[in-house]
């Protein structure tokens, strides 16, 4: 169905995919409160305040800058990577201080899986890139069971299963993305973040991995950072949308569940940015 | 009803000054590059052919087998530099086992662990430095701590001292072009691999090692390199001119190759000088089996990588 809206004119349309159902969200597995990050002095995001329900998809949209990217690299702590980054504020996973002293980022890692802009997979076999990550996390069991059951569950068994021995790198950019979300689900995740999964891949691609997302949101949690609004309303069931202060500072303008963002926004700057008159 | 196929407009299309000049100019540049090439391959080329003809007579496998250099069994044609050869695999033997795990060791923990404060910048500064340093200053270290800390008697002139001298001149080379390598291998593999619950080591061993391996090894074959034909710091530690037993232990006295062929050099027989460009023949011989050696261990690495 069409977006309803004041003015058809102008505003965009975009198909949610909860369309005439009464969009609901399920109970959070993740809380942010009043997280800010800084890169050295610099406050990248200011302020973010945000649940992410389980087992749904939550996509983060907006202008470039305005720290999504940045949000999602704090729930598995890969901002600590990073030279001078600080989070403030909690950001909660299963009611647990993911930044609390006691905590180890590479067990947050473990239950926190994330797939990034551009595929990166290991230049090693496709089946040594499912293993790898299972290995080293103590998977004893039958590597070969594991790498079929894997890749089935991430669309690319039939693509690949003649070539296992080749390296991951010989696969087109979408089956590269695919196998990285198949590494990541041999991991045997709570949560799958993806920092644009698609922005480099073609639209044939790009429906793939969609459709793949919906169903791997059966068991996984995803949080999704995307540029294209369409993207974020065909897939997610909540839409957070960040926007620029004056400060050039990024910060969380609205949190709500997709239709119901890219239909009756609450905020003024939400419906500016979906309609096209910024961004 | 109009035509789609419509033939095309024909536009002349000539080069104009302006790109003229610009073709002039890069064919200039070409022409000092491959003038700058043909000079450097020349300049090896006689030096190789010059040492060559002068030495080419006294090549024989006494050369190999004989462990005497003196002024009668140059003469004879008997002279070998048997002794020189063991002592400088020796050398390099221990330079290699002491400088290579240390100076790959200090590059991942610089490139790969170390915060980015005073201190890792003090170190870094003084690493690059040391790698300028004249090779001499680091015989004068080797004589001051390593002889006197062996004892002058005893071990203080043995391949250990002068082992560990060359590998304490390597070391900096060793660690600056594994950063490089380090460094080159890119942020995405890493990230990749944080983000399944790798630890820091295991991201470091599985991934970032295997990836730069071939690079690691490049600049550890130019170090060794280095090390075999370096000759003022192994005199200074303590390396002798002349000795007449095989060194069979590194605790053994020596006399490496460079400094046979120095020796060699100043005899005053006609024989002495042929025996001396075989001598550096046979340096070449030893480098180049060497490099080779290193370059198949650097050739299965990068095997093992599937980019």
């Amino acid at each position: 169905m069409a977006a309803t809206a004041s003015d058809p004119g102008t505003r965009i349309n975009v198909q949610t995919r909860s369309a005439g159902d009464q969009p609901t969200l399920n109970a959070p597995i993740i809380t942010l409160r009043d997280v800010t990050i800084s890169y050295g002095s610099f406050d990248a995001v200011v302020g973010v305040s945000c649940d992410i329900p389980e087992h749904q998809i939550t996509a983060m949209i907006g202008p470039s800058g305005c720290g999504k990217s940045t949000v999602l690299r704090s729930i598995n702590r890969m901002n600590d990577l990073v030279q001078g980054a600080r989070v403030k504020g909690k950001i909660e996973y299963h009611g647990v201080d993911i930044n609390s002293p006691s905590i180890d980022p590479v067990e947050v890692r473990k239950r926190i899986g994330m797939v990034f802009q551009k595929p990166n997979p290991f230049p090693k076999s496709i089946s040594e890139n499912i293993t790898w990550g299972a290995q080293i996390n103590g998977f004893k069991g039958n590597k070969k069971e594991l790498v079929e059951s894997t890749l089935r569950r991430a669309a690319l068994w039939d693509e690949v299963k003649d070539k296992l021995d080749q390296s991951g790198l010989s696969l087109s950019g979408g089956q590269q993305q695919r196998l990285c979300i198949a590494r990541t689900l041999a991991v045997n995740p709570d949560v799958i973040l993806m920092d644009e999964p698609c922005s480099a891949l073609d639209p044939i691609s790009t429906l793939r991995i969609e459709e793949l997302m919906r169903d791997l949101a059966k068991q996984y949690t995803i949080v999704v950072v995307t540029h294209n609004m369409q993207q974020a309303a065909r897939v997610s069931d909540q839409t957070i949308f960040y926007s620029l202060s004056e400060k050039r500072q990024g910060m969380l303008i609205e949190a709500s569940p997709t239709q119901q963002l890219f239909t009756k926004p609450r905020d003024q700057r939400t419906e500016d940015y979906i309609t096209g008159r910024f961004g | 009803m109009t035509s789609i196929s419509a033939p095309p407009v024909r536009i002349a299309l000539p080069t104009s000054p302006q790109l003229q000049r610009r073709k002039t100019i890069g064919a200039i540049w070409q022409a000092v590059f491959i003038a700058a090439t043909v000079f450097a391959a020349l300049v090896l080329g006689t030096l190789l052919v010059r040492i060559f003809v002068q030495g080419v007579g006294a090549l024989d496998t006494d050369l190999f087998t004989q462990r005497f250099i003196s002024n009668a069994a140059i003469e004879r044609g008997e002279a070998g530099y048997l002794t020189g050869i063991v002592s400088s695999l020796w050398l390099v033997l221990i330079a290699a086992l002491f400088s290579i795990p240390v100076g790959i060791g200090a590059a991942i923990y610089l490139e790969e662990y170390a915060p980015d404060n005073w201190f890792t910048r003090v170190v870094q500064i003084n690493v690059s430095n040391l790698s300028g340093v004249p090779s001499v200053v680091y015989g004068l270290l080797g004589l001051g701590v390593l002889v006197s800390f062996f004892g002058n008697d005893f071990l203080g002139r043995s391949l250990w001292a002068g082992g560990i001298t060359l590998g304490l001149l390597i070391l900096p080379v060793i660690i600056i072009a594994s950063q490089e390598a380090l460094r080159a291998v890119p942020l995405s593999l890493r990230q990749g691999a944080f983000a399944l619950g790798a630890t820091p080591w295991q991201v470091t061993w599985h991934h970032v090692l295997p990836a730069a391996m071939s690079g690691v090894l490049t600049g550890t074959i130019l170090s060794i390199s280095r090390a075999l034909g370096e000759t003022a710091p192994v005199l200074v530690a303590g390396a002798a001119l002349f000795v007449s037993n095989v060194p069979t232990s590194p605790g053994a006295t020596y006399s490496p190759l460079p400094i046979q062929v120095f020796d060699a050099l100043g005899r005053p027989q006609a024989e002495a000088k042929e025996f001396a460009a075989a001598g550096i023949i046979v340096m070449m011989t030893l480098l180049i089996a060497l490099n080779l050696i290193a370059i198949i261990l650097r050739e299965r690495a990068s095997r093992r990588v599937r980019w």
